[in-house]
């Protein structure tokens, strides 16, 4: 106990040993936080759902906080719904019970410098035989109003303002965008900033018939971390790569580095062929291609991130830190503690793991914090080549998915910025807390 | 010939005899077994890459499944066979089916063929791939390989080269006066080198070729590539700094790092010390006191950096789009070529068994505390 205590105040000592100690326990709330607000099979669903889940996103669309940077306010994202009460609905009976209009209108302030993508009002109805008749129309902050569609509401439609060729020939122009937002006394065409209102009003025409509405603005700019080529939002992955990213990292270096530490101490424990035998397969394993196995696994038999995980560990385990371990224990092995534990009686398996490994864990535990970002890169670069976990969002994967898509060829950094930056930071975290380490427990290296 | 090395010049004949005679066959016994050992390691490595590269048997039914679908397709959609009978045709098909098969030697069960494949591999017969081809359209593994080695170790090379001896320098300089800001600075930057050279490629590509538009993205040279070969050789090195430099800057702060402790350790010691009371230069104590004690350590360190030259980088290739061997493996998985994965990881093999080999006898030859073949190695 003193020496933890003594161990953590000497870490304390270290500015860079408290920063990358504030980066893990930041990544560990994340990591909580994603997991627990999105379970598994929700983020699985969010990210390979297809259209219907992110029809309501823009495509290629930055985040939003970049407004705060420029000059150009670039339109934001929104989607409003009468079914959650964020668009209001109003439901006036008429003299006739089979008969009543529902009102929705909605309000919004624009003060972007430029036009969104587009407008889309998705229209759910339920009625058994006569469909609900609906009108659409605009009225902009200077007081025109634009009618905008009459139409029959099917169960579902999908109403998209600047397809709508009916209301491109009606506003004489193919840009229906420019048409409803610009300023007419603008000579440039700006976009007119104000309140701006949507109305739609639809007559049903049975008893329970029922209408909801959907607006959906496409802009230039969505969310906390922008959205990808299939107008998925990047926030997912960025959030829930967070705890894959530490699970992988966390596991292989664990892994790997007790059970190194495990054979090296039974090889020069028991000796003789066991200890033979290690140290040939530690050959063996440094003939064979590391990447290239992994990606032939990948390639052949499956990209779940778990098998990949694994075979990483059985490929690290008969690694070079395997002599270094060995050469240590073939020391302590003649100490005297061990002959007296002999004396009495203790049997093998006590005095490897009672005796021998808990001497080595000043050397272990720097060794593993400091290969925590190995790992967490190299699931990173599997998927970089196209072999992520094919289910899992994931860092690699959103990178991957940007390179794919030529994203710093077309100048969508945000997209390869954001996960590469969570990268950075995890792989900093850890490493600067692995070289404190190293120097508290490694005494030889504290003065140099 | 190390043995001759070995042998003190003053002794006196007739016990100078003896002794190369003891030498020599302690030496010659122990490279014998040295080499007997490294060769069951080159071929158990070997095998094993080649059950992995074939899944234990698995890529044989894909395999066997693409010609299937592939012949028969190819018969029923040309015309010139329209006018045979159903029977004529399935003929034709199966017939067609087992040259493929015989042609790719899928007739023999694998185990036979994963022998034969070692002993091809053993004896460097790399033999032809099964769907790859070299830009010149050569089925020949060696010829696939040797097209793209020199991109490879014009990258490798470049930038695992500069790194190597830039670090030793800088290493060696910070060592001399440690505690100074520079040297807080690179240990304060060592830290940078847990990210892979890819990630670093990124961030290069976007600083430079994505908002600076003054380095390429990617790639050889300029397309069409220009014909005078002085050009040719400026738009390579255009497109080299890119991926060089995001090597070099992903491990030169930890190399350097690395090197200066291991540099301190030495010169530290009572020698170095007792050289600087008699008032030697430094540069006569670095070269001296400090750099001959750690040439073992250099000389492996280097012997194993050349060898993994030749694997090349292969995600900062796919990265860069650097037609090296690192992309040229990793699209030879794709395409089940096993030929090709066994000759990249034969070449990589032999290599190391032999710089292993190797490295015993140059230690003996730079440190006079080592003898070959004695003590527990």
């Amino acid at each position: 106990m003193k020496i933890l205590k003594n161990s953590i105040r000497d870490l304390l000592r270290y500015p860079s040993a408290i920063l990358g100690l504030v980066i893990i326990i930041f990544l560990l709330v994340v990591s909580i936080y994603a997991l627990a607000t999105i379970p598994y099979s929700e983020a699985v669903r969010l990210w390979r759902g297809g259209e219907d889940i992110w029809y309501q996103n823009p495509k290629y669309a930055s985040p939003a906080w970049l407004n705060a940077f420029s000059s150009k306010k670039k339109p934001v994202s929104f989607a409003v719904n009468t079914t959650d009460g964020s668009m209001t609905k109003t439901i006036t009976p008429s003299s006739d019970p089979e008969i009543s209009t529902v009102d929705v209108t909605y309000e919004f302030d624009y003060a972007y410098d430029d036009v969104p993508q587009e407008l889309i009002i998705y229209f759910t109805s339920q009625f058994k035989e006569k469909f609900s008749f609906v009108s659409v129309s605009w009225i902009t902050p200077d007081g025109r109003t634009i009618r905008i569609a009459d139409m029959a509401a099917d169960s579902k439609l999908t109403y998209r303002f600047a397809q709508d060729q009916k209301l491109q020939k009606r506003l004489k122009t193919e840009n229906v965008m420019q048409a409803i937002f610009a300023d007419p006394n603008s000579p440039t065409q700006e976009p007119l900033k104000g309140r701006y209102q949507l109305v739609i009003s639809a007559t049903t025409f049975e008893k329970d018939a029922a209408l909801d509405a959907e607006f959906v603005l496409h802009g230039e700019l969505f969310g906390v971390a922008g959205t990808d080529r299939y107008r998925r939002d990047l926030l997912l992955p960025l959030l829930y790569g967070t705890p894959i990213a530490l699970a992988f990292g966390l596991i292989a270096a664990l892994g790997t580095s007790l059970l190194t530490m495990v054979i090296a101490a039974i090889g020069t424990w028991y000796g003789g062929w066991v200890d033979e035998l290690i140290q040939r397969i530690t050959e063996v394993n440094l003939v064979l291609p590391f990447l290239a196995i992994l990606i032939m696994v990948g390639t052949f038999y499956s990209r779940s991130i778990w098998l990949m995980l694994g075979v990483t560990i059985l490929l690290s385990i008969f690694s070079g830190s395997i002599k270094t371990y060995r050469s240590i224990f073939i020391q302590s092995k003649e100490s005297s503690y061990i002959e007296a534990a002999r004396a009495y009686g203790a049997s093998s398996s006590r005095i490897i793991f009672s005796y021998l490994i808990p001497r080595m864990v000043p050397l272990l535990i720097p060794a593993l914090v400091s290969s925590v970002p190995s790992f967490v890169f190299l699931e990173a670069s599997l998927a970089v080549l196209g072999l992520g976990d094919p289910i899992l969002p994931t860092w690699g994967k959103v990178i991957n998915d940007a390179f794919a898509d030529g994203a710093l060829y077309q100048g969508r950094y945000y997209w390869v910025l954001e996960p590469a930056i969570l990268l950075m930071i995890t792989g900093f975290g850890f490493a600067m807390l692995g070289f404190a380490l190293d120097r508290i427990f490694n005494p030889r290296l504290r003065d140099v | 010939m190390t043995s001759e090395k070995t042998v003190p010049s003053a002794a006196p004949l007739s016990e100078g005899k003896t002794r190369t005679n003891s030498t020599f066959i302690r030496v010659f016994r122990y490279s014998l077994l040295r080499l007997a050992s490294m060769m069951v390691t080159v071929i158990i490595g070997v095998y094993l890459t080649i059950l992995i590269a074939n899944m234990g048997g698995y890529v044989d039914t894909i395999m066997r499944n693409e010609i299937r679908d592939n012949t028969t397709q190819g018969i029923l959609a040309n015309p010139n066979y329209r006018s045979l009978s159903t029977e004529a045709k399935a003929d034709l098909i199966q017939s067609k089916i087992a040259t493929e098969e015989k042609r790719l030697g899928l007739d023999q069960p694998f185990a036979v063929r994963s022998i034969k494949y070692l002993k091809n591999a053993l004896t460097l017969n790399l033999g032809r791939a099964i769907n790859m081809k070299s830009d010149q359209g050569s089925k020949e593994v060696r010829l696939i390989l040797l097209e793209r080695l020199p991109a490879t170790l014009l990258l490798t090379g470049s930038s695992s080269l500069l790194l190597f001896f830039a670090s030793l320098y800088i290493a060696l300089a910070l060592s001399r006066k440690y505690g100074s800001f520079w040297d807080k600075m690179v240990i304060a930057f060592s830290p940078t080198s847990a990210a892979p050279p890819w990630f670093y490629g990124i961030f290069l590509i976007l600083i430079f070729s994505a908002i600076f538009k003054a380095l390429p993205f990617g790639g050889l040279v300029d397309s069409p590539s220009p014909d005078n070969p002085f050009d040719y050789g400026l738009s390579v090195l255009k497109h080299l700094i890119l991926p060089a430099s995001s090597v070099i800057i992903s491990s030169i702060f930890l190399s350097i790092y690395n090197w200066r402790t291991f540099f301190l350790i030495y010169s530290t010691e009572d020698y170095v010390e007792m050289a600087k009371a008699k008032g030697l230069k430094p540069r006569d104590i670095e070269s001296r006191y400090i750099l001959r004690p750690t040439l073992p350590t250099i000389i492996t360190n280097f012997a194993l950096l050349v060898i993994t030259l030749w694997t090349g980088f292969t995600i900062t290739e796919t990265v860069f789009l650097w037609p090296g061997l690192g992309i040229t493996l990793f699209r030879a998985i794709g395409f089940y070529d096993t030929p090709v994965i066994v000759g990249s990881t034969i070449i990589y093999a032999y290599l190391l068994a032999i710089t292993v080999f190797l490295l015993d006898f140059v230690y003996a030859l730079v440190d006079p505390r080592v003898k070959v073949g004695s003590g527990n190695s």
